[in-house]
């Protein structure tokens, strides 16, 4: 069982359990937040007059609390993080949004939810935060066209957690924003005591054992570290579905099978046909980006139109690129000149969490052997494993025919369909965006 | 902690029960929001239910406006349900939520919570004023304390850190120029 659950990570009305899921998680959010003081609005105020700092407590208990549990079950290998929604990062807007909702906090004395808490518990300022926060949702609806280009472009900078901008392990980071959130703490609780007058002797010596355990666990998610490639790519499951259509009018059966990487290679699941690959060039509901993974100067003699060359030692640089800026229908087809090089790359981007990644079966080879063959070009006698069977006097590139094939000539093409679309996290698929 | 004069009508004449320290309250949250990527991957939000009623509202009255504008269009363009999103169920939810505590620790009563030297209109305004100005920053942002701050800070987000650090940023640096509203 992998985590996050395929089911759960949209509403659907195909699963109406979704909704409820999300109403519970809803609930207790909700519940926890009224539960804590937030309804009333003082409170929230008083952590901009360092009277109490209750807002800075519960927040940041609040995300130490998810944060270590969170990438201690990735370092676990029990949560695939990426399909955990990582909010993309827009510098500016969200810069300019930030100070617009700390005005909006201090002058209103809410956020949304708090408002929400306080609404539903009888305050009437809580009630009047919310009527506005629909006014003003609506007013950014209304100008956003004046600003769109700057909203959605200006610092983007797609998906980037920290660890990616300090160059630092992941839990290295978690453990320095734990001791930073523990001596925030600290300060805290000192402001109170000499600001807000706050008598220290009435909270509890728990919260020391508390801050003990988490300096304690993030240093676990320090040391049990990432999980390596080789174990994600043991942990893979794919899942493929068989339809068995029913004899004399029964209902059809419908069998899943679960394989490993390894299998769907051997199985030869997911390495398709020229034909295939040819008419997916042509498909609008694919996205779909073909990897030459091969050197550069084979690539140069002859290529398929509209491959990209990415040769092998370059691959794993722009694997980041590939988990966050393609769209959810993308579909990866690797190739090389038999399937040697294609296949090792297709377990690297396998194992890093890619979707929908093929390999050409047979590679350019057998490309040029179906879709090239009255072109006539000499075979290349005694070559090695995954070398170019044929001799190409000059580096051409693309501009063979067979490179792009004529798809009126080749309308009627047969082959075993293999490809078989995940979705994946699209960029405006979570969130708040 | 002072306490304002306090227009009240109680609904449930329950006694009130003090809050959770607020260590254990973020720790309970942390685990909430911990679950929820867990087994959604999605945190927290909030803002973005209140855009989706908004666009639904919109597309009620007039639909062409919707189709006009690529912001509106996301999300209800068309034939889409502005609603059919992870963030509505969980806006719901929270309302329920809260008021559920607020019935369970005998918080429930019509009032106003504000500061000892202003007037309920005062706050009642300030309040709706505070709010256009926090939604309007939040759909800016992409997110509001709960989507960005919560949800985005657990996952290391590196902007969501950034917009945190704005929205506590600009709270602070206009604390002294509206004290008089709490203090």
């Amino acid at each position: 069982m992998t985590f996050p659950l395929p089911e759960f990570i949209a509403v659907s009305a195909a699963n109406p359990w979704t909704y409820v899921l999300f109403g519970v998680i809803g609930f207790a959010f909700g519940f926890t937040l009224e539960m804590s003081g937030f309804g009333d609005s003082r409170k929230l105020a008083a952590q901009f007059y360092f009277t109490e700092l209750t807002v800075l407590k519960v927040m940041f208990t609040a995300i130490v609390t998810a944060m270590v549990l969170l990438f201690g079950a990735v370092s676990l290998g029990i949560l695939n993080f990426s399909q955990v929604w990582v909010n993309p990062t827009y510098l500016w807007s969200g810069i300019l949004g930030g100070l617009i909702m700390g005005i909006g906090f201090i002058i209103g004395g809410f956020c949304p939810t708090t408002s929400l808490a306080s609404a539903s518990t009888g305050k009437i300022d809580g009630m009047l935060f919310m009527l506005g926060g629909f006014v003003g949702a609506f007013l950014f609806g209304e100008s956003e066209p004046l600003f769109t280009n700057w909203y959605n472009n200006a610092g983007y900078y797609g998906r980037v957690t920290l660890d990616q901008v300090f160059n630092l392990p992941i839990g290295v980071v978690v453990l320095l924003v734990v001791l930073m959130a523990l001596f925030m703490f600290w300060g805290a609780e000192q402001l109170e005591r000499i600001v807000g007058k706050r008598d220290m002797s009435k909270d509890p010596k728990l919260r020391l054992v508390g801050a003990g355990m988490l300096f304690v666990l993030a240093l676990t998610v320090v040391f049990i570290g990432t999980p390596s490639l080789e174990e994600r790519y043991s942990k893979l499951a794919f899942t493929r579905t068989e339809t068995i259509p029913g004899l004399n009018g029964e209902e059809p059966v419908i069998n899943t099978y679960i394989y490993t990487a390894d299998q769907m290679l051997e199985k030869r699941l997911v390495q398709i046909a020229p034909a295939e690959l040819f008419k997916t060039i042509y498909n609008q509901g694919i996205n779909l980006v073909m990897l030459d993974v091969r050197p550069e100067s084979d690539y140069n003699l002859y290529h398929i139109q509209g491959a990209i060359n990415v040769p092998v030692e370059k691959l794993t640089s722009v694997i980041p690129d590939l988990l966050t800026e393609p769209p959810a229908n993308s579909v990866f087809v690797l190739m090389s000149n038999d399937e040697t090089a294609a296949t090792t790359t297709w377990k690297q981007l396998s194992a890093s969490a890619v979707p929908n990644v093929y390999i050409l079966e047979g590679g350019l080879n057998n490309w040029i052997s179906f879709f090239g063959a009255e072109e006539g070009f000499e075979s290349a006698s005694g070559m090695g494993e995954d070398q170019l069977d044929y001799v190409f006097p000059a580096a051409l590139g693309s501009k063979y025919e067979s490179c792009d094939p004529n798809p009126v000539a080749y309308e009627d093409l047969e082959f075993e369909s293999k490809i078989k679309l995940q979705l994946k996290r699209d960029k405006s698929g979570g969130g708040c965006g | 902690m002072t306490t304002a004069p306090l227009t009240n009508k109680s609904i449930f004449k329950r006694p009130e029960k003090p809050y959770v320290n607020p260590y254990l309250g973020g720790m309970i949250l942390g685990i909430v929001l911990f679950l929820a990527f867990f087994l959604t991957g999605n945190g927290l939000g909030s803002s973005g239910a209140t855009s989706r009623i908004d666009a639904l509202i919109v597309d009620t009255i007039s639909p062409s406006h919707v189709d006009n504008n690529p912001y509106l269009l996301k999300m209800a363009g068309g034939d889409k349900n502005p609603l059919d999103d992870w963030i509505v169920p969980v806006f719901f939810g929270a309302l329920l939520g809260g008021f559920a505590s607020g019935l369970f620790n005998g918080r429930l009563k019509f009032t106003t919570t504000k500061g000892p030297h202003i007037s309920d209109r005062t706050r009642w305004m300030m309040a709706f004023l505070g709010g256009i100005l926090f939604l309007y920053g939040a759909r800016m942002a992409r997110g509001c304390t709960s989507g960005q701050a919560l949800s985005g800070g657990a996952t290391l987000s590196a902007g969501s850190w950034v917009v945190m650090f704005a929205i506590f940023g600009g709270a602070y640096g206009v604390a002294y120029f509206v004290r008089k509203l709490w203090n």
